[in-house]
Protein backbone atom coordinates (compact mmCIF):
# COMPACT_ATOMS: atom_id res chain seq x y z
CA UNK A 1 0.00 0.00 0.00
CA UNK A 2 1.16 3.32 -0.86
CA UNK A 3 -0.07 6.96 0.34
CA UNK A 4 0.73 10.01 1.11
CA UNK A 5 0.55 12.39 4.32
CA UNK A 6 -1.80 15.39 3.91
CA UNK A 7 -2.18 16.46 7.27
CA UNK A 8 -0.40 15.59 10.96
CA UNK A 9 -1.13 18.60 12.68
CA UNK A 10 -3.57 18.40 15.77
CA UNK A 11 -6.38 20.65 17.47
CA UNK A 12 -6.49 23.53 14.67
CA UNK A 13 -4.50 24.49 11.63
CA UNK A 14 -1.14 25.83 12.65
CA UNK A 15 0.94 27.40 9.74
CA UNK A 16 3.91 29.09 10.17
CA UNK A 17 7.31 29.37 10.29
CA UNK A 18 7.94 26.82 13.65
CA UNK A 19 5.67 23.92 11.57
CA UNK A 20 7.29 24.12 7.80
CA UNK A 21 8.96 21.02 8.10
CA UNK A 22 6.26 18.58 9.57
CA UNK A 23 3.21 21.06 8.40
CA UNK A 24 0.36 22.80 9.84
CA UNK A 25 -2.80 21.22 8.17
CA UNK A 26 -4.83 18.64 10.47
CA UNK A 27 -5.58 15.08 9.91
CA UNK A 28 -5.63 13.79 6.83
CA UNK A 29 -3.72 10.73 4.91
CA UNK A 30 -4.32 9.11 1.43
CA UNK A 31 -4.00 5.68 0.77
CA UNK A 32 -4.23 3.61 -1.85
CA UNK A 33 -4.59 -0.07 -1.32
CA UNK A 34 -3.57 -2.20 -4.72
CA UNK A 35 -6.69 -2.64 -6.79
CA UNK A 36 -8.74 -0.07 -4.41
CA UNK A 37 -10.16 3.09 -5.24
CA UNK A 38 -8.46 5.96 -3.03
CA UNK A 39 -9.35 5.51 0.80
CA UNK A 40 -8.61 8.81 2.82
CA UNK A 41 -8.64 8.73 6.84
CA UNK A 42 -10.19 11.73 8.33
CA UNK A 43 -11.06 15.06 6.45
CA UNK A 44 -8.96 17.74 8.24
CA UNK A 45 -7.93 20.51 6.46
CA UNK A 46 -5.22 18.69 4.42
CA UNK A 47 -8.20 17.39 2.34
CA UNK A 48 -8.39 20.64 0.71
CA UNK A 49 -5.22 20.04 -1.45
CA UNK A 50 -5.48 15.96 -1.94
CA UNK A 51 -9.55 17.16 -3.24
CA UNK A 52 -7.84 19.04 -5.79
CA UNK A 53 -5.44 16.03 -6.70
CA UNK A 54 -8.28 13.93 -7.49
CA UNK A 55 -10.57 15.83 -9.45
CA UNK A 56 -7.46 16.48 -11.86
CA UNK A 57 -7.22 12.58 -11.58
CA UNK A 58 -10.82 12.05 -12.32
CA UNK A 59 -11.46 10.02 -9.20
CA UNK A 60 -15.15 9.44 -9.21
CA UNK A 61 -15.24 6.87 -6.14
CA UNK A 62 -13.74 7.91 -2.64
CA UNK A 63 -13.92 6.40 0.16
CA UNK A 64 -13.40 8.37 3.35
CA UNK A 65 -12.86 7.08 6.98
CA UNK A 66 -13.56 9.54 9.81
CA UNK A 67 -12.36 8.57 12.84
CA UNK A 68 -14.71 10.40 14.87
CA UNK A 69 -16.19 14.40 13.92
CA UNK A 70 -13.88 16.78 15.87
CA UNK A 71 -13.81 19.96 14.08
CA UNK A 72 -10.00 18.86 13.34
CA UNK A 73 -11.08 16.05 11.43
CA UNK A 74 -14.00 17.24 9.75
CA UNK A 75 -13.11 20.90 8.50
CA UNK A 76 -11.73 20.18 5.41
CA UNK A 77 -15.04 18.29 3.96
CA UNK A 78 -16.51 21.35 2.71
CA UNK A 79 -13.45 22.28 1.08
CA UNK A 80 -13.07 19.09 -0.96
CA UNK A 81 -13.73 20.23 -4.04
CA UNK A 82 -14.99 16.29 -5.06
CA UNK A 83 -18.07 16.53 -2.94
CA UNK A 84 -19.16 19.32 -5.50
CA UNK A 85 -18.92 17.20 -8.66
CA UNK A 86 -22.05 15.33 -9.03
CA UNK A 87 -20.15 12.40 -10.57
CA UNK A 88 -18.78 11.64 -7.25
CA UNK A 89 -19.55 8.60 -5.20
CA UNK A 90 -18.52 9.33 -1.68
CA UNK A 91 -18.46 6.91 0.90
CA UNK A 92 -18.39 7.82 4.29
CA UNK A 93 -17.57 5.62 6.95
CA UNK A 94 -17.35 6.89 11.00
CA UNK A 95 -18.43 6.19 14.66
CA UNK A 96 -21.86 5.55 15.45
CA UNK A 97 -23.39 7.09 17.91
CA UNK A 98 -26.99 6.24 20.13
CA UNK A 99 -28.38 9.65 18.90
CA UNK A 100 -28.16 10.30 16.09
CA UNK A 101 -26.93 9.56 12.56
CA UNK A 102 -23.88 10.06 11.16
CA UNK A 103 -25.42 12.18 8.33
CA UNK A 104 -27.37 13.82 11.10
CA UNK A 105 -23.95 14.54 12.93
CA UNK A 106 -21.78 15.78 9.92
CA UNK A 107 -24.62 18.10 8.94
CA UNK A 108 -24.22 19.13 12.84
CA UNK A 109 -21.05 21.14 11.35
CA UNK A 110 -21.32 21.32 7.85
CA UNK A 111 -24.69 23.49 8.18
CA UNK A 112 -25.61 27.81 8.48
CA UNK A 113 -24.64 28.99 10.84
CA UNK A 114 -20.83 27.48 10.75
CA UNK A 115 -21.07 26.56 7.26
CA UNK A 116 -22.95 28.69 4.32
CA UNK A 117 -24.17 25.19 2.60
CA UNK A 118 -25.98 22.52 3.95
CA UNK A 119 -24.65 19.12 3.83
CA UNK A 120 -27.99 18.55 1.72
CA UNK A 121 -27.47 20.53 -0.96
CA UNK A 122 -24.34 18.86 -1.97
CA UNK A 123 -23.95 17.37 -5.51
CA UNK A 124 -22.17 13.97 -4.98
CA UNK A 125 -23.52 10.99 -4.01
CA UNK A 126 -22.68 10.18 -0.46
CA UNK A 127 -23.19 7.03 1.64
CA UNK A 128 -22.46 6.93 5.54
CA UNK A 129 -21.59 3.35 7.20
CA UNK A 130 -21.58 3.16 10.71
CA UNK A 131 -18.05 2.20 11.31
CA UNK A 132 -18.44 1.14 15.11
CA UNK A 133 -17.13 -2.86 15.91
CA UNK A 134 -17.12 -3.72 12.07
CA UNK A 135 -15.46 -5.13 9.47
CA UNK A 136 -15.67 -4.56 5.79
CA UNK A 137 -13.97 -5.86 2.56
CA UNK A 138 -13.33 -2.93 -0.23
CA UNK A 139 -12.47 -4.57 -3.40
CA UNK A 140 -9.17 -6.79 -1.96
CA UNK A 141 -8.79 -4.96 0.81
CA UNK A 142 -10.00 -5.73 4.41
CA UNK A 143 -11.27 -2.74 6.61
CA UNK A 144 -11.70 -3.04 10.35
CA UNK A 145 -12.51 -0.46 13.06
CA UNK A 146 -12.92 -0.32 17.08
CA UNK A 147 -14.05 1.97 19.22
CA UNK A 148 -11.01 3.70 21.13
CA UNK A 149 -10.40 6.09 24.31
CA UNK A 150 -11.31 9.27 23.50
CA UNK A 151 -14.13 11.80 24.26
CA UNK A 152 -17.49 11.15 22.22
CA UNK A 153 -17.77 8.14 19.78
CA UNK A 154 -14.05 7.54 17.97
CA UNK A 155 -12.48 4.56 16.37
CA UNK A 156 -9.78 3.47 15.21
CA UNK A 157 -9.08 2.10 11.88
CA UNK A 158 -6.99 -1.37 10.71
CA UNK A 159 -6.63 -1.62 6.86
CA UNK A 160 -4.88 -4.93 5.35
CA UNK A 161 -4.31 -5.70 1.95
CA UNK A 162 -2.08 -7.81 0.21
CA UNK A 163 -0.32 -8.95 4.08
CA UNK A 164 0.65 -5.64 4.76
CA UNK A 165 -1.56 -3.88 7.43
CA UNK A 166 -2.11 -0.24 8.01
CA UNK A 167 -3.36 0.57 11.72
CA UNK A 168 -4.51 4.28 12.20
CA UNK A 169 -5.30 5.45 15.89
CA UNK A 170 -5.21 9.54 15.82
CA UNK A 171 -6.84 10.67 19.03
CA UNK A 172 -6.20 7.77 21.26
CA UNK A 173 -5.77 8.30 25.33
CA UNK A 174 -5.45 4.42 25.96
CA UNK A 175 -3.16 5.20 29.20
CA UNK A 176 -6.44 6.77 30.61
CA UNK A 177 -7.14 4.15 33.79
CA UNK A 178 -4.51 1.92 32.16
CA UNK A 179 -1.07 0.57 32.57
CA UNK A 180 0.25 -0.05 29.67
CA UNK A 181 3.51 -1.79 30.42
CA UNK A 182 1.58 -4.37 32.75
CA UNK A 183 -2.02 -4.82 31.91
CA UNK A 184 -2.84 -7.93 29.82
CA UNK A 185 -3.60 -6.65 26.21
CA UNK A 186 -7.19 -7.72 25.69
CA UNK A 187 -7.44 -4.52 28.43
CA UNK A 188 -6.14 -1.74 26.50
CA UNK A 189 -7.55 -0.11 24.03
CA UNK A 190 -6.84 -0.30 20.47
CA UNK A 191 -4.42 -3.00 20.87
CA UNK A 192 -6.32 -5.13 18.22
CA UNK A 193 -6.10 -2.71 15.60
CA UNK A 194 -2.65 -2.16 16.40
CA UNK A 195 -1.58 -5.57 16.87
CA UNK A 196 1.85 -6.12 14.52
CA UNK A 197 0.82 -3.77 12.25
CA UNK A 198 3.67 -2.80 9.79
CA UNK A 199 2.65 0.54 10.13
CA UNK A 200 1.20 2.56 13.17
CA UNK A 201 0.22 6.08 12.65
CA UNK A 202 -0.85 7.29 16.13
CA UNK A 203 -1.58 9.81 18.59
CA UNK A 204 1.40 11.52 20.45
CA UNK A 205 0.57 15.13 20.56
CA UNK A 206 1.66 15.74 24.33
CA UNK A 207 4.94 14.94 26.59
CA UNK A 208 4.20 13.64 29.97
CA UNK A 209 4.50 17.19 31.52
CA UNK A 210 2.09 18.18 29.35
CA UNK A 211 -0.24 15.46 30.06
CA UNK A 212 -0.01 16.55 34.03
CA UNK A 213 -2.60 18.76 32.97
CA UNK A 214 -4.14 17.46 30.32
CA UNK A 215 -5.42 14.04 31.82
CA UNK A 216 -8.38 12.81 29.73
CA UNK A 217 -8.39 15.34 27.09
CA UNK A 218 -8.25 11.92 24.90
CA UNK A 219 -4.53 12.07 23.64
CA UNK A 220 -1.34 10.20 24.44
CA UNK A 221 2.20 11.40 25.38
CA UNK A 222 5.66 10.24 24.39
CA UNK A 223 5.81 7.31 27.07
CA UNK A 224 2.34 6.50 26.13
CA UNK A 225 3.11 5.78 22.73
CA UNK A 226 6.72 4.03 23.24
CA UNK A 227 4.69 1.45 26.02
CA UNK A 228 1.89 0.97 23.40
CA UNK A 229 3.85 0.20 19.83
CA UNK A 230 6.04 -2.22 22.15
CA UNK A 231 3.02 -4.12 22.87
CA UNK A 232 1.62 -4.38 20.28
CA UNK A 233 4.69 -5.58 18.42
CA UNK A 234 4.60 -3.05 15.33
CA UNK A 235 6.91 -2.90 12.81
CA UNK A 236 6.81 1.30 12.17
CA UNK A 237 5.59 4.26 14.12
CA UNK A 238 4.31 7.58 12.79
CA UNK A 239 4.10 9.84 15.70
CA UNK A 240 0.75 12.20 14.80
CA UNK A 241 -1.62 14.60 16.24
CA UNK A 242 1.16 17.08 16.59
CA UNK A 243 0.41 19.81 19.34
CA UNK A 244 -0.44 23.26 17.76
CA UNK A 245 1.68 24.61 20.09
CA UNK A 246 4.70 22.44 19.40
CA UNK A 247 7.33 24.03 16.88
CA UNK A 248 9.66 21.34 14.22
CA UNK A 249 12.56 21.10 16.73
CA UNK A 250 10.00 20.28 19.59
CA UNK A 251 8.49 17.28 17.66
CA UNK A 252 12.26 15.88 17.01
CA UNK A 253 13.26 15.90 20.63
CA UNK A 254 9.72 14.37 20.88
CA UNK A 255 10.95 11.69 18.79
CA UNK A 256 13.74 11.29 20.76
CA UNK A 257 11.72 10.28 23.50
CA UNK A 258 9.76 7.54 22.21
CA UNK A 259 12.86 5.93 20.94
CA UNK A 260 14.18 6.08 24.02
CA UNK A 261 11.24 5.01 25.67
CA UNK A 262 10.69 2.26 23.19
CA UNK A 263 14.71 0.99 22.37
CA UNK A 264 14.75 0.56 18.90
CA UNK A 265 16.42 1.69 16.16
CA UNK A 266 15.85 5.42 14.63
CA UNK A 267 14.81 4.34 11.04
CA UNK A 268 11.24 2.37 13.08
CA UNK A 269 9.88 6.08 14.44
CA UNK A 270 9.54 9.06 12.06
CA UNK A 271 7.43 11.94 12.75
CA UNK A 272 4.47 12.22 10.63
CA UNK A 273 5.40 15.17 7.96
CA UNK A 274 2.77 16.59 5.74
CA UNK A 275 3.55 15.60 2.15
CA UNK A 276 6.04 12.91 2.98
CA UNK A 277 5.04 9.78 0.72
CA UNK A 278 3.50 6.60 2.90
CA UNK A 279 4.61 2.94 2.23
CA UNK A 280 3.56 0.43 3.92
CA UNK B 1 -0.65 -12.00 8.11
CA UNK B 2 -1.20 -11.88 11.71
CA UNK B 3 -4.65 -12.54 12.55
CA UNK B 4 -5.48 -9.53 15.50
CA UNK B 5 -6.37 -10.74 18.67
CA UNK B 6 -9.80 -10.23 20.65
CA UNK B 7 -10.29 -7.69 22.92
CA UNK B 8 -13.03 -6.83 24.97
CA UNK B 9 -15.63 -3.82 24.01
CA UNK B 10 -13.99 -0.17 25.07
CA UNK B 11 -17.27 0.08 26.94
CA UNK B 12 -15.97 -3.43 29.00
CA UNK B 13 -12.47 -1.50 28.98
CA UNK B 14 -13.55 1.66 30.85
CA UNK B 15 -15.74 0.15 32.91
CA UNK B 16 -13.21 -1.61 34.58
CA UNK B 17 -11.24 1.28 34.65
CA UNK B 18 -13.74 3.14 36.19
CA UNK B 19 -14.19 0.25 38.82
CA UNK B 20 -10.31 -0.02 39.46
CA UNK B 21 -10.46 2.97 40.60
CA UNK B 22 -13.39 3.42 42.86
CA UNK B 23 -13.55 2.61 46.67
CA UNK B 24 -17.41 0.93 46.03
CA UNK B 25 -17.51 -2.21 45.62
CA UNK B 26 -17.99 -3.44 41.65
CA UNK B 27 -18.53 -6.82 40.04
CA UNK B 28 -19.01 -6.86 36.36
CA UNK B 29 -19.90 -9.43 34.25
CA UNK B 30 -19.86 -10.00 30.39
CA UNK B 31 -22.82 -10.65 28.26
CA UNK B 32 -23.07 -14.25 29.14
CA UNK B 33 -22.83 -13.53 32.69
CA UNK B 34 -19.00 -14.75 33.18
CA UNK B 35 -17.07 -12.77 35.79
CA UNK B 36 -14.60 -10.39 34.34
CA UNK B 37 -13.43 -7.92 36.71
CA UNK B 38 -14.05 -7.01 40.52
CA UNK B 39 -12.05 -4.31 42.22
CA UNK B 40 -10.48 -4.66 45.70
CA UNK B 41 -13.37 -3.17 47.34
CA UNK B 42 -15.74 -5.93 46.22
CA UNK B 43 -12.74 -8.32 47.11
CA UNK B 44 -13.12 -7.23 50.79
CA UNK B 45 -16.64 -7.94 50.65
CA UNK B 46 -16.62 -11.03 48.70
CA UNK B 47 -13.56 -12.50 50.65
CA UNK B 48 -11.68 -13.39 48.04
CA UNK B 49 -9.53 -12.31 45.19
CA UNK B 50 -10.47 -11.45 41.54
CA UNK B 51 -7.66 -13.95 40.32
CA UNK B 52 -9.68 -16.58 42.52
CA UNK B 53 -13.26 -15.69 41.36
CA UNK B 54 -12.25 -14.78 37.77
CA UNK B 55 -13.92 -16.87 35.16
CA UNK B 56 -16.97 -17.42 36.70
CA UNK B 57 -20.22 -18.19 35.49
CA UNK B 58 -23.50 -16.78 36.67
CA UNK B 59 -24.47 -20.32 38.13
CA UNK B 60 -21.53 -20.72 40.20
CA UNK B 61 -21.22 -16.25 41.52
CA UNK B 62 -25.01 -16.68 42.09
CA UNK B 63 -24.91 -19.35 44.60
CA UNK B 64 -21.24 -19.57 45.60
CA UNK B 65 -22.00 -16.35 48.07
CA UNK B 66 -24.96 -18.11 49.24
CA UNK B 67 -26.97 -15.01 48.67
CA UNK B 68 -29.99 -14.56 51.32
CA UNK B 69 -32.99 -12.60 51.69
CA UNK B 70 -34.40 -11.13 55.07
CA UNK B 71 -35.78 -14.27 56.22
CA UNK B 72 -32.61 -16.20 55.14
CA UNK B 73 -34.43 -18.06 52.11
CA UNK B 74 -31.94 -18.35 49.41
CA UNK B 75 -32.35 -16.19 46.56
CA UNK B 76 -32.02 -17.51 43.05
CA UNK B 77 -30.22 -16.19 40.30
CA UNK B 78 -33.17 -14.87 38.57
CA UNK B 79 -34.05 -12.80 41.90
CA UNK B 80 -30.88 -11.36 42.86
CA UNK B 81 -30.18 -7.97 41.79
CA UNK B 82 -27.35 -8.86 39.10
CA UNK B 83 -29.39 -11.83 37.94
CA UNK B 84 -32.54 -9.68 37.28
CA UNK B 85 -30.31 -7.30 35.03
CA UNK B 86 -28.27 -9.65 33.22
CA UNK B 87 -31.88 -11.97 32.26
CA UNK B 88 -34.14 -9.01 31.56
CA UNK B 89 -31.42 -6.44 30.73
CA UNK B 90 -32.92 -3.81 32.72
CA UNK B 91 -31.42 -1.94 36.05
CA UNK B 92 -32.04 -3.48 39.53
CA UNK B 93 -31.43 -2.98 43.18
CA UNK B 94 -31.82 -5.18 45.69
CA UNK B 95 -30.25 -5.96 49.94
CA UNK B 96 -29.39 -9.26 50.43
CA UNK B 97 -27.26 -10.97 52.90
CA UNK B 98 -24.21 -13.07 51.69
CA UNK B 99 -21.10 -15.71 53.14
CA UNK B 100 -18.02 -14.33 51.60
CA UNK B 101 -15.63 -16.79 50.85
CA UNK B 102 -13.95 -15.52 53.88
CA UNK B 103 -16.31 -17.32 56.05
CA UNK B 104 -18.09 -14.00 57.31
CA UNK B 105 -21.76 -13.18 56.50
CA UNK B 106 -22.67 -9.46 55.04
CA UNK B 107 -25.69 -7.79 54.32
CA UNK B 108 -24.99 -5.97 51.24
CA UNK B 109 -26.98 -3.50 48.96
CA UNK B 110 -26.64 -4.07 45.58
CA UNK B 111 -27.42 -1.45 41.94
CA UNK B 112 -26.65 -3.15 38.51
CA UNK B 113 -26.85 -1.59 35.44
CA UNK B 114 -26.65 -3.34 31.82
CA UNK B 115 -24.21 -2.09 29.67
CA UNK B 116 -25.00 -1.25 26.37
CA UNK B 117 -22.32 -0.06 23.36
CA UNK B 118 -25.63 0.72 21.59
CA UNK B 119 -29.39 0.32 21.96
CA UNK B 120 -29.09 -3.42 20.99
CA UNK B 121 -25.34 -4.17 21.82
CA UNK B 122 -25.91 -5.68 25.52
CA UNK B 123 -22.21 -6.11 26.20
CA UNK B 124 -22.84 -7.47 30.04
CA UNK B 125 -23.55 -5.71 33.31
CA UNK B 126 -22.08 -4.03 36.40
CA UNK B 127 -23.22 -4.26 39.61
CA UNK B 128 -22.03 -1.65 42.43
CA UNK B 129 -22.38 -3.03 45.80
CA UNK B 130 -21.81 -1.99 49.82
CA UNK B 131 -22.50 -2.96 53.03
CA UNK B 132 -25.42 -1.34 54.62
CA UNK B 133 -23.89 0.80 57.83
CA UNK B 134 -26.87 -0.44 60.31
CA UNK B 135 -25.53 -4.19 59.80
CA UNK B 136 -21.86 -4.14 60.29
Amino acid sequence: MRGRIWGSRGSIASPGQDTKRYGGNTSCVELRPPGCDVVILDAGTGIRELGVRLVREGAERIFLLLTHLHVDHLEGLGMFEPIWRKQTELHIWGPASPVASLEQRIATYFSPPLFPVHLSEVPATIEYHDASESEWRIDGARFSSNAIIHPGPTVGYRIESKGRVLAYLTDHEPALGADLANDSSDWISGFALAYRADVLIHDCQFTPQEYESRLGWGHSTTEHVARFAEKAEVDRLLLFHHDPMHSDDQLDAMRDDVLAGWGVDGDRCTVAAEGAELVV
Amino acid sequence: MDLAPRQHNLVLILARSFAAQLATAVFLVDAEGTVIYYNEAAERLLGNRFIEGAGMRAEEWSTIYRPRDADGQTVPLQSLPLGVTMLKREPAHGIITILGADGVDRRIEVAALPLFAHTEDFLGAIALFWERPEDR
